[in-house]
């Protein structure tokens, strides 16, 4: 395949388009219909419990931290309010979007709402590029959430673990968004009557913003800017931790989430931080399943899928090395093994389609 | 417009649907939680994912994909992504069978 456009105007995007890619049916694993109505039911109850516990740990965090401010006994205290503002809020985020995470809809609204502004994205434009990823799970051009583009670039994986590239890629964003809407690119996935909606978020995160520098100007000490603004930094460790697992070093343009999206067991509290994403594959084939629901889908699912990674050590050990090769070769990816339960690969479909898979870069 | 033999009324559980086919076109057959039959366009409007594989809620039904909902009586999106209305088709129902008038 060569080197890789990312642009939604490039070459990459309209192949997708032009071979029948974009429109292609994905592989799914055979649920029984009653089974999969037991999975997809609401509940309010799982989400309550764990907003509660998630907000009242800020609230309680963030007292201590500014109790104890400026002395760095308050810095432990400020490093996992951190973690629960610039990582827990991109998982709920993620899951109030697809609307699954509670079954009131006005309580995913209210904490999307919320989470969109401390992960620092528009909630209006968001909203449509996660339903694009969906779509269009990694296709080259097409997907606007693919964390690692090939060739890999190190350097700024790892200044994204303190959100460095992300935050400066907000805020001109985000200026824009309150002056004028959504950007070119964004106008591609956003639909036209969704626009107003877009600077209107916009100009109310600005809002916040300012007021919390104004404040800290005026009382001479970042710490409001540490409450809000500065934890989507040094918080953002463990959503890039997590979310560079999602689909790093497997496949792109193929229309099967066993290849291109990875499962790992992680231990309880990532997995609170993660509201359960890191059943990635069970989450992208099934999308409206509740994140409090996928582990029992997984069970389902286990047999036909490839062995899930055992730690986020051990995936990243997999992942890691996988990147490193995909700077000198860029068609490379790592193709994990079925289990002789799963069905197989559509290897013929993936290789007839122009511009999909090559099994022959994998090994 | 003519009346199609669609199903029986036992192949649709109560607040679900089925997928049926007719000709080159696709619909979605609905059994309320009032015991009515619906019957609407099979794909979604927002990116043609069929509602099949959805989860019926009350009146509404939610696209397996995105979440996008509708109002399966009326057609009407509730609830984005999707923006455009689904389109409805009559439904009547006689001798234990769901006949759809398709246009």
């Amino acid at each position: 395949m060569g080197k890789r456009d990312y642009s939604p105007f490039g070459a990459d995007a309209k192949r997708a388009v032009d071979t029948g890619l974009t429109a292609a049916e994905w592989y799914h694993t055979d649920v029984p219909r009653k089974v999969m109505k037991d999975l997809m039911a609401r509940s309010d109850g799982p989400a309550i419990r764990d907003t509660i516990i998630l907000y009242g740990s800020m609230i309680v965090l963030a007292g201590i931290g500014i109790a104890l401010w400026p002395s760095w006994w308050s810095a432990p205290f400020w490093l996992a309010y951190g973690v629960l503002y610039g990582s827990a809020s991109d998982s709920r985020w993620h899951e109030c979007s697809h609307g699954t995470a509670f079954r009131t809809p006005w309580m995913n609204n209210a904490v999307y709402q919320i989470a969109s502004f401390m992960i620092m994205r528009n909630p209006a434009t968001w909203r449509w590029s996660h339903a694009r990823h969906h779509s269009e799970t990694y296709l080259v051009g097409r997907d606007p959430e693919i964390a690692v583009m090939r060739p890999p670039e190190l350097a700024k994986l790892i200044l994204n673990f303190f959100g460095i590239l992300d935050v400066i890629a907000f805020i001109p964003r985000i200026l824009r968004n309150a002056v004028s809407g959504p950007t070119p690119e964004e106008r591609t996935f956003v639909p036209e009557s969704e626009w107003p909606k877009v600077r209107r978020a916009a100009r109310i995160h600005v809002a916040i913003y300012g007021a919390t520098i104004a404040l800290a100007v005026w009382m001479g000490s970042i710490l409001p800017l540490m409450v809000i603004g500065l934890p989507r930094m040094y918080g953002a460790w463990h959503h890039i931790m997590t979310g560079l697992l999602q689909h790093g070093g497997l496949a792109d343009n193929v229309v099967d989430h066993r290849l291109n999206s990875r499962t790992v067991l992680m231990n309880p509290i990532s997995r609170f931080i993660y509201w359960n994403m890191n059943y990635h594959v069970e989450h992208h084939m099934f999308p409206m399943v509740p994140y409090h629901a996928l582990p029992r889908l997984h069970e389902i699912m286990k047999p036909d899928l490839p062995p899930p990674n055992r730690s986020i050590a051990e995936a990243f050990a997999e992942m890691w090395p996988a990147f490193k090769r995909q700077i000198l070769n860029e068609d490379y990816f790592l193709k994990r093994d079925l289990p002789p339960t799963a069905k197989p690969y559509r290897e013929d479909f993936h290789q007839y389609v122009p511009g999909m898979m090559r099994p022959a870069a994998a090994e | 417009m003519p009346w199609i033999d669609a199903c029986a009324t036992d192949d649709v559980d109560e607040e679900d649907l089925i997928r049926w086919d007719h000709g080159t076109q696709t619909f979605a057959i609905f059994h309320s939680p009032e015991g009515e039959f619906y019957a609407t366009a099979g794909r979604c409007t927002h990116e043609e994912v069929h509602l099949c594989d959805g989860l019926v809620m009350g009146h509404l039904i939610e696209c397996p994909k995105h979440n996008g909902q509708f109002d399966y009586r009326t057609g009407e999106a509730k609830r984005t992504p999707v923006c455009v209305n689904l389109r409805t088709f009559p439904v009547k129902v006689e001798g234990g069978r769901v006949y759809v008038e398709v246009a």
